[in-house]
């Protein structure tokens, strides 16, 4: 967790303004600003966990990223940031293009569904796959839109989103992923951090 | 209304426009404080009040004996912790605690006003308690607070002093009364003056009162500010003090017996003509039309760090009409964030005890307070 909220926190320049999109309990939202000189906002659709970030005098407001995104004007912030909910929402393609609409760039991490030991449970044992980064079961899963690093890479690539930066995540390492390594990648890494904007 | 003479006042001596034109002066401003001012002069917070609060939001209310009608939120250790902060609040004009209002004798005639008084807006309300900052020698509050036509006032009160409080907590309001806000409120004006002994508003010159007029007001908005889970879950169907139904119009059900008995309390302390202006003031309130149709030009010269409250069960004023404020703030880029609170407790929700908003509005008060 502290190397993925690293990395995401030096992906993002000093004296810029930033939005968490579903910031949780405002844990990086505290990690970046304790860490950078940075404006943070954040928006959370749980209302225990927008009470805790108040409590942590982040500014956060409670809504949902599908529908409460359309609020902020274009470009409004430097970043907009998406730590590991994007396979979380009913349409990550609007989610997606909302994030780039609102902010200058964009950062998305996603936990990666092509890696080999989600893939192994579920060649081996026929299940859905129960991983550390996956801890729940099919039936009570918020993730309905599972993807791998190469599904993203792919999305970006067919849409024209430029990927200014796509790293790959794994055993405390972080490499670039590039057109030539993507299918190793895919494979190795359990989660794929992309710094993308329009 | 015993003792009202002994209440705190300033006499504001600046002439005051109010929006119908008239200008006022040398009119009282009845106020009372909690806590101790700094000498920072950086812990102020100035609470605005809903349609019948008044100046007494802690501690015993001197004249009703009863308790303040902020006494779950503010006071020593509570929410708004008068240990730590010097809170300030003043009864509005056209209202009936001791501040310039339709109570009021006129000079010239030596009679109670009554609606001779001038129509008065949220507008000038705010123009009128900011006498109490020059008052008090502070030049800027920590913090506005307020709920309902309390939370209207705070968002009058930023656009009209842009910089004048470094936090604005709006809480269960509006930027622009709806439609069916004006319906409940021109319902309840229409009852005290359907009242004959409200005598075209001069009823307190002819030793009248109109009681009745006004208990029906009052029970029509108390039901407003209910929820109906609230409702039911409280009162159901339950008889009141009998086995079967009387097979008459007397209060055979509780929720009945309830609201007489809340309409007739409320006379008691208010004054009918001062619920006519108030509920008016709310009505002409639109701040979204003060600034051509654009919400967030009320608010784009501050600073001010904003968080929004709404109550889930509040249909009087919904979250949706709170969450346009948060939108039109979004807007601008300005420092602002809300949330929802759970209740079933209706609009009344922001003056009871509902934990978990008197957490939030604890833990934002405080945190920002140490940004200082």
């Amino acid at each position: 967790m502290k190397q993925e909220f690293n990395i995401i926190s030096n992906l993002i320049e000093k004296n810029t303004r930033v939005l968490d999109v579903g910031c949780g309990d405002g844990v990086l939202m505290e990690f970046l600003k304790n860490n950078k000189k940075i404006d943070i906002r954040g928006i959370e659709i749980s209302k225990n966990n927008v009470q805790l970030c108040v409590g942590k005098g982040l500014t956060v407001i409670e809504g949902n990223a599908e529908k409460d995104l359309t609020q902020f004007p274009d470009r409004s912030f430097d970043f907009v940031i998406l730590s590991q909910t994007l396979q979380a929402f009913l349409n990550p393609e609007i989610v997606i293009n909302e994030l780039l609409r609102v902010g200058k760039k964009a950062i998305v991490t996603i936990p990666n569904f092509g890696f080999w030991k989600v893939r192994l449970h579920l060649l081996i044992k026929g299940t859905m796959p129960i991983t550390k980064n996956l801890p729940d079961e099919w039936y009570n899963t918020p993730n309905l839109h599972m993807c791998t690093i190469k599904d993203f890479f792919n999305f970006c690539n067919t849409r024209k989103i430029k990927l200014d930066k796509a790293l790959a995540f794994h055993n405390k390492k972080t490499s670039f992923i590039k057109n030539s390594n993507l299918n190793i990648k895919n494979l190795s890494a359990e989660l794929g951090i992309f710094l993308i904007e329009k | 209304m015993n003792n009202i003479n002994n209440i705190k006042k300033i006499i504001v001596d600046k002439p005051l426009k109010l929006d119908c034109g008239k200008i006022i002066n040398n009119f009282p401003i009845a106020y009372e404080t909690y806590g101790t001012l700094n000498e920072k002069k950086d812990n102020a917070i100035l609470i605005f009040h809903a349609l019948t609060g008044d100046q007494f939001v802690s501690g015993v209310n001197p004249l009703t004996k009863k308790n303040g009608w902020w006494s779950y939120a503010v006071g020593p250790n509570k929410a708004i912790d008068t240990n730590k902060y010097f809170v300030i609040c003043s009864n509005v004009i056209g209202g009936c605690m001791g501040s310039y209002g339709p109570t009021d004798i006129d000079l010239t005639t030596n009679k109670i006003l009554g609606t001779t008084f001038p129509v008065v807006t949220i507008n000038d309300m705010v123009n009128a308690q900011y006498n109490l900052l020059d008052f008090f020698n502070i030049d800027q509050l920590f913090c506005v607070a307020g709920g309902s036509m309390g939370g209207m006032q705070v968002l009058q009160f930023i656009n009209n002093f842009p910089n004048k409080a470094k936090i604005a907590i709006p809480i269960a309001c509006t930027a622009s009364h709806s439609a069916q806000n004006i319906a409940f409120n021109e319902l309840g004006r229409q009852s005290i003056m359907a009242d004959a002994n409200w005598l075209n508003g001069n009823y307190s010159n002819e030793k009248s009162n109109p009681d009745k007029g006004l208990s029906v007001a009052r029970m029509a908005a108390h039901i407003t500010y209910l929820s109906k889970k609230g409702l039911q879950e409280k009162f159901g169907r339950k008889l009141q003090k009998r086995d079967n139904l009387k097979f008459s119009f007397d209060a055979d059900f509780q929720i009945e017996s309830y609201l007489r008995h809340q309409g007739s309390v409320f006379v008691d302390r208010f004054d009918a003509n001062s619920y006519l202006y108030i509920t008016r003031a709310m009505d002409y309130f639109d701040l979204i039309k003060q600034h051509d149709g654009n919400l967030s030009k009320a608010f784009i010269q501050s600073k001010t760090r904003f968080f929004i409250i709404s109550f889930t069960s509040d249909w009087l004023y919904p979250t949706s009409e709170n969450k346009d404020i948060v939108i039109a703030l979004n807007a601008i880029g300005a420092d602002v964030g809300f949330v929802e609170i759970e209740s079933d407790k209706g609009h009344d929700s922001f003056l009871l005890n509902v934990p978990e908003f008197l957490e939030t509005l604890k833990n934002f008060i405080n945190t920002s307070y140490s940004l200082n």
